[in-house]
């Protein structure tokens, strides 16, 4: 396999980056990177290390050639070289990362879950009202893949702040069953698009057909993420298989409302993308005061409400809040 | 009327749908019947998924039926949470469990 980190990858112009991923060899995986500068998304270094875990535990080899650019130090600040046990050569003095950036985590059980939760909140250093809708992105999509993708090498997660656009990118990527398998126990889609799609839709689990859900899935976990996006106006990506739905940032002159088809959503899609084996999901989310996680929930709560008066006219129980 | 405070058993985070199952089962499911009324005390709790509302409330709901809300008090909940469990109530009585 061969992935290259070109100059410069974030969502809105992922797209080549990944057509130009190499699944060809799978005995050894080669990474190169642009020699001058190399600035990336998070997401991109989620994949690459999730790539290296699953060659290492297959006991396959990984090339990195020498970076030359002069962003190279960035690797090894995030972690990568470490995790992938590769001899970066590099001597760096490590600047604090709290207010910056997550270094890549390798999360495997619920425990060491719940111990990045606690302990990620004073990296953002923030408000813990802009904090809180970024641990509720991470957790949501990490127990995703504790609950759907059976992967043997849990959940990679990244993100940096990028403060001139007062914006956190986060990326969480596994070597899971991916989406079209995980959503096939209960549904068929035909492609992987497909499944992504049935997987983003508001109400629908790979665990069962029922409306509702089980007791412990209800099929909205990346509704509300991919809702988060939409209302806040930036990117969300998922890529599993051969498919990939990007979220396009919502104009700034039209009104957001949300819809149960993500299809129907500005966005892009295509399965016609290399192979990759489990799912990753990329997240843009700018921090400015109008990115209001009450507000968000509000409009959720109405997409729900008027999903229930379609569907029934029983009289509406109240939650009683004292 | 049994109390139970969540916060003791999350922290002020409430995400962890293995804590939100176990605290159904062993402390809601077996207590609420027609008479009885339980509080789920969220105070401390700055924030919840709404996973781990679901795993907390959803199956209350369809094994008990709706009305089980008529006995069920949500406590201390922060404006995030309130509207956590608006949602999940309002998908809940969508489905006709």
């Amino acid at each position: 396999m061969k992935i290259h980190l070109p100059n410069s990858v974030w969502i809105g112009n992922i797209d080549p980056f990944l057509k130009a991923f190499d699944t060809t060899d799978k005995d050894v995986l080669e990474i190169s990177t642009h020699r001058k500068w190399v600035s990336v998304h998070p997401v991109v270094l989620s994949m690459v290390t999730a790539l290296g875990l699953k060659m290492r535990a297959e006991g396959k080899e990984i090339k990195f050639y020498k970076p030359t650019a002069t962003s190279k130090h960035y690797f090894e600040r995030m972690g990568l070289f470490k995790i992938l046990e590769l001899d970066s050569e590099m001597k760096i003095t490590e600047h604090e990362s709290a207010g910056r950036f997550i270094t890549i985590q390798v999360i495997k059980d619920s425990k060491q879950l719940d111990k990045f939760i606690t302990d990620m909140i004073p990296l953002l250093h923030s408000e813990p009202k802009k904090v809180e809708p970024i641990r509720y992105i991470i957790l949501e999509l990490v127990r995703n893949v504790f609950e759907h993708a059976n992967s043997n090498e849990g959940a990679i997660v990244c993100a940096q702040y990028y403060p001139k656009s007062n914006t956190i990118r986060i990326g969480v990527a596994d070597n899971g069953m991916g989406i079209k398998k995980s959503i096939s126990q209960s549904y068929s889609p035909k492609t992987d698009i497909e499944a992504i799609s049935l997987a983003l839709t508001p109400g629908i689990t790979g665990t069962t057909r029922k409306i509702g859900g089980t007791e412990s899935n209800a099929g909205a976990g990346l509704f509300f993420i991919k809702s988060l996006a939409k209302v806040n106006r930036d990117f969300f990506m998922v890529y599993s298989g051969k498919g990939m739905y990007k979220l396009l940032k919502n104009p700034k002159n039209k009104e957001v409302k949300l819809i149960a088809d993500p299809l129907k959503d500005h966005s892009s899609y295509k399965n016609d993308y290399p192979y990759w084996q489990g799912t990753v999901v990329g997240i843009d989310l700018c921090l400015d005061e109008h990115s209001d996680f009450d507000n968000l929930l509000e409009l959720i709560r109405a997409f729900y409400e008027k999903a229930r008066k379609e569907r029934t006219k029983e009289k509406y129980r109240r939650p009683r809040f004292i | 009327m049994k109390e139970i405070m969540i916060y003791e058993k999350t922290g002020a985070f409430a995400g962890n749908k293995d804590i939100a199952r176990d605290i159904r089962l062993n402390d809601i499911l077996p207590y609420i019947n027609d008479k009885d009324k339980i509080i789920l005390n969220f105070d401390k709790v700055e924030s919840a998924t709404q996973s781990f509302i679901h795993a907390l409330i959803s199956d209350v709901i369809r094994q008990k039926g709706i009305n089980v809300l008529d006995r069920l008090y949500f406590k201390n909940c922060s404006s995030t949470i309130q509207k956590i469990i608006s949602i999940v109530t309002e998908y809940m009585q969508e489905s006709n469990y």
